[in-house]
């Protein structure tokens, strides 16, 4: 009996280790040797000095004026805001775009569902860059999208659509580069689905629409909570997007510790900007955790019965 | 079982599908078309040329960077592909143990902290540690960014699906080896292979964390190209870039001739 | 399982760059296409080092990597801003460029020069300027004055590209209000941020990528540019019949140079030193600069030059061009930097 209960936990001890080993080397010490780094000063030309200093977190809220007093201010906030802003859109038309096209692949013959996932992923072989200026050659002055207008005469030489450098042009690009990333963990969890349930309750509720609601969404909930984790937070980071399509002309999240850690060299800030990050998306995952226990608790009869 | 084609199907879904298969493949097409540019911008068209294709297959560099980068994506989609399906079959398959929690936060970490604060922390890591393997290096970070995203659509896929066929088989067979040999890795198989793609792509495409953490002779295709900012992008790197897509086509369609000739000899 | 580890172990160690070679060799570490392959190609014949390069895209990424403890790399090329930064951090050795042959080749205007006085740290590489460049078609006239690109008029509105670079685009607004660089008065600075603030509604955007395709496909009409990328943009364009000119703008153009320098980890400085002499000769550094479109700072390198090389305007500045060269900032004026760029972009 003892051997029986020790062998699970042992088990369980030998998968686990390979990946929280790795992870722990290689990321768990980096962050703390970052967020050790965020409480030290900051040596002029990158690297810290070993004295301990609250400055960076200071400096997320307040500046100091000519007086050396310590003024609040918003700016390092509005960055965060505007980049949380544009990864909850990103991500939720991810999901809009990315889940009927998951469906459709998981309802194809067995054998063509993997040359479908495939063809959506072949296209990131490409470089993300040389990708990025296909775009700007599509969406820009004399570019694809103008092509037929110009033709028919409704631009004129000089004229433009103006689909560059705008906050549309960037939506798009993040789109187009988060997709796969949406698309193959719903597709993982669609493609479990016995289409003879979806048949039973095809019987059981009138419409195509309840059948989704009911049947469909509940089978694929695992793979959309798994893709908008992995869009969501990247998206918060990306930074090649909001640079080359939306014309750099906001700071984001990604590019301002880029930023600091770059150009300012002040690397306590840049590591502090991350630390904040770190925290929020931290606690927005177990808010999640939460939630879902308090919704698994009240539907776990239903699911079984 | 032909009534089942009709259950749960959308209209427009087929329309849907094509239309989004243009916006993804687009700016492929046009990132194609300019790698035959003669001229040296890869946003403005100056007339039909190979010669980016010319340059590519004499620049020992760039040929270099591209290995390095199959290289690193290859083993560190393996191997992060390996860790993550045991890990995912912990935290689905394993009960609930003391630390789940923590565990799944400790596997989610990589994602969350910006890149550029990932591969300065490595990079202090690996010349604090005196760990210097060339290529190794590489591969251990894209490794450690890879394990979340493989793991999540294994995790997925594992979610909320029954145990009756691995009990059936566990009953049958007695072995645990031939029912996660015969029966679970079959069933798994749909999310591996999404999360291995990720992970694939996601590798291919890193630059600030490979940047960083790259020593000497290290230099991967993304690195390569970003470095190109003082001389500005050429076509070559379309002209590489359409070389590497050539060769996943020819892998895929490969693929598809062989386990179709397979299926054909078993019906 | 034991397996997979364990050939992926002894992978790991085969792609290692430790394992052993006999053969004599060389890391260079450097911008894309920076280096003319060509000249590579005949320094490893004549003496049988054989080269790696290796890329990076900043001299910020260079100066955090090596800061960081990155090591193996013999040659590094920093530009000059970043020289003092590097001596001072102790990230580089001395090797005495004076005691190389073919130092005797470098113009005298580039020894000792105010970024390392004694020469003791660099050798000079490529040497450029950084103003603007315009299309000259469409906006109809020659622009004369930083002025223009700072405040467009109508034919310019919407239509102008700045530099992601900070430091850059300060100095530009420097050069143009007739203060000095790095400047730790905030007043002053003050009036670097009003005039960025005011210029950004006609700003299109922020990028150092992608100038030439910006100005050459209409995109814009003014933009922050290098001499030696505009001299590329210029011969793209006339294909299609568009003029891209390169500005020498009355309140001057800033200059800098990259120097060929050796990183205190360096683990083949003889081969590095070698290297630096084999780029000092003319006919060599001829090769180099034809192949980057820069110019350097070499004696008797015109014979080796080609035509384009010699006559193009944007790589002879006409002699009564000021060029200011700018210098790595101290701390309190680099936050002053840096803080305007957050307040522009925030």
């Amino acid at each position: 009996m003892i051997a029986s209960a020790q062998t699970p936990a042992l088990r369980r001890f030998l998968g686990l280790l390979p990946a929280l080993a790795v992870i722990g080397l290689f990321m768990l010490v980096p962050v703390a040797i970052m967020a050790l780094y965020s409480f030290l000063e900051a040596n002029p030309f990158g690297g810290i000095v070993w004295r301990f200093s609250p400055e960076a977190y200071v400096q997320f809220l307040f500046e100091r004026d000519l007086a050396d007093n310590l003024v609040f201010q918003s700016g390092y906030l509005i960055i965060i805001l505007r980049s949380l802003g544009l990864a909850v859109l990103a991500t939720i038309l991810c999901l809009i775009v990315g889940f009927p096209i998951a469906y459709f692949i998981a309802r194809q013959p067995a054998r063509h569902r993997n040359i479908w996932i495939y063809l959506i992923t072949i296209p990131f072989w490409t470089n993300q860059l040389v990708r990025t200026f296909a775009w700007i050659i599509i969406l820009g002055r004399n570019g694809t999208i103008e092509l037929p207008f110009r033709w028919l005469g409704i631009l004129g030489a000089d004229d433009t659509l103006g689909l560059m450098y705008t906050d549309f042009a960037i939506v798009i690009g993040l789109i187009y580069a988060f997709i796969p990333i949406m698309v193959l963990p719903i597709y993982a969890s669609l493609e479990k689905l016995d289409f003879r349930l979806v048949e039973a309750s095809a019987d059981l509720y009138s419409s195509t629409f309840e059948t989704f609601r009911r049947v469909i969404i509940p089978l694929a909930k695992p793979g959309i909570v798994a893709g908008s984790i992995l869009v969501f937070i990247p998206c918060l980071g990306a930074f090649i997007q909001p640079d080359l399509l939306g014309g750099g002309k906001k700071l984001m999240l990604g590019s301002l510790v880029q930023f600091q850690f770059a150009t300012a060299r002040n690397w306590p800030f840049g590591a502090a900007v991350a630390m904040i990050l770190l925290a929020f998306v931290v606690l927005c995952l177990l808010w999640y955790a939460q939630a879902a226990r308090r919704a698994g608790a009240q539907s776990g009869a239903l699911a079984h019965a | 079982m032909p009534e089942f084609r009709n259950v749960g199907e959308v209209r427009g879904l087929r329309s849907a599908a094509f239309g989004f298969m243009v916006f993804l493949y687009l700016p492929i097409a046009i990132l194609i078309l300019y790698s035959f540019n003669s001229g040296s911008l890869v946003m403005v068209w100056s007339g039909f040329g190979l010669n980016w294709y010319a340059k590519a297959f004499a620049n020992a560099d760039i040929q270099r960077a591209a290995l390095n980068s199959l290289i690193v994506a290859t083993v560190a989609t393996a191997l992060a592909t390996v860790i993550a399906t045991l890990a995912a079959l912990v935290m689905t398959r394993g009960g609930p143990f003391r630390g789940r929690g923590a565990s799944l936060a400790m596997i989610s970490l990589p994602l969350m902290v910006p890149e550029i604060v990932t591969a300065v922390a490595m990079l202090i890591v690996f010349a604090g540690t005196g760990l210097s393997l060339g290529l190794g290096n590489v591969i251990i970070a894209h490794v450690t960014f890879c394990i979340p995203f493989a793991f999540m659509p294994i995790r997925a896929r594992l979610e909320g699906m029954d145990t009756t066929l691995e009990q059936a088989s566990a009953d049958l067979y007695g072995s645990d080896w031939a029912t996660f040999r015969y029966v679970t890795l079959p069933i798994l198989m749909p999310g591996i292979l999404a999360g291995a793609m990720l992970s694939f792509v996601i590798s291919l495409d890193d630059f600030i964390i490979t940047m960083m953490v790259a020593g000497a002779g290290s230099t991967t295709l993304p690195v390569y190209i970003y470095s190109m900012i003082r001389q500005g992008v050429t076509p070559e790197v379309n002209a590489v870039s359409s070389l590497l897509l050539l060769a996943s086509v020819l892998l895929v369609t490969l693929y598809w001739l062989v386990t179709r000739n397979r299926d054909a000899a078993t019906a | 399982m034991r397996l997979l580890v364990a050939s992926a172990v002894a992978g790991l160690l085969a792609l290692s760059p430790n394992a052993a070679w006999s053969e004599e060799k060389l890391f260079l570490y450097n911008w894309t296409d920076y280096t003319s392959p060509e000249a590579i190609k005949k320094f490893e014949a004549e003496t049988g080092i054989k080269v790696t390069i290796d890329t990076y895209d900043s001299n910020e990424t260079l100066l955090a990597k090596l800061k960081a403890g990155a090591t193996g790399y013999d040659v590094i090329i920093p530009s000059h801003n970043f020289v003092p930064i590097l001596i001072d951090e102790k990230l580089v050795q001395k090797y005495d460029a004076k005691a190389l042959p073919n130092f005797a080749n470098v113009e005298d205007r580039w020894k000792n020069p105010e970024w390392d006085k004694n020469q003791e740290y660099t050798a000079p590489f490529h040497w450029g300027t950084t103003s603007v460049a315009y299309r000259e078609d469409l906006y109809g006239k020659k622009l004369e004055s930083l002025g223009e690109f700072f405040k467009p008029g109508d034919k310019a509105a919407g239509r102008v590209s700045v530099f992601k670079t900070p430091e850059e685009v300060v100095n530009l607004a420097h050069l143009y209000l007739g203060q000095k660089f790095c400047n730790p008065d905030p007043a002053e600075m003050q009036k670097v941020q009003d005039l960025l603030l005011a210029q950004k509604p006609a700003v299109n955007t922020y990028s150092s990528e992608g100038m030439n395709d910006r100005l050459i496909n209409g995109d814009s009409v003014i933009s922050t540019q290098w001499n030696g990328y505009a001299l590329k943009g210029r011969t793209e364009g006339a294909k299609s019949g568009k003029i891209v000119t390169y500005a020498y703008p009355k309140e001057g153009v800033i200059g800098w140079m990259d120097n060929m320098m050796i990183p205190a980890t360096a683990g083949n400085v003889e081969n590095a030193k070698k290297f630096i002499n084999f780029m000092m000769a003319p006919e060599n550094m001829a090769l180099q600069a034809n192949f980057t479109g820069y110019a350097a700072g070499i004696k008797g390198m015109e014979a080796g030059l080609n035509e384009e090389m010699r006559t193009a305007p944007e790589i002879n500045a006409p002699a009564d061009v000021k060029i200011v060269f700018s210098w790595a900032c101290d701390a309190p004026s680099q936050k002053l930097i840096d803080k305007v760029w957050t307040n522009i972009l925030k």
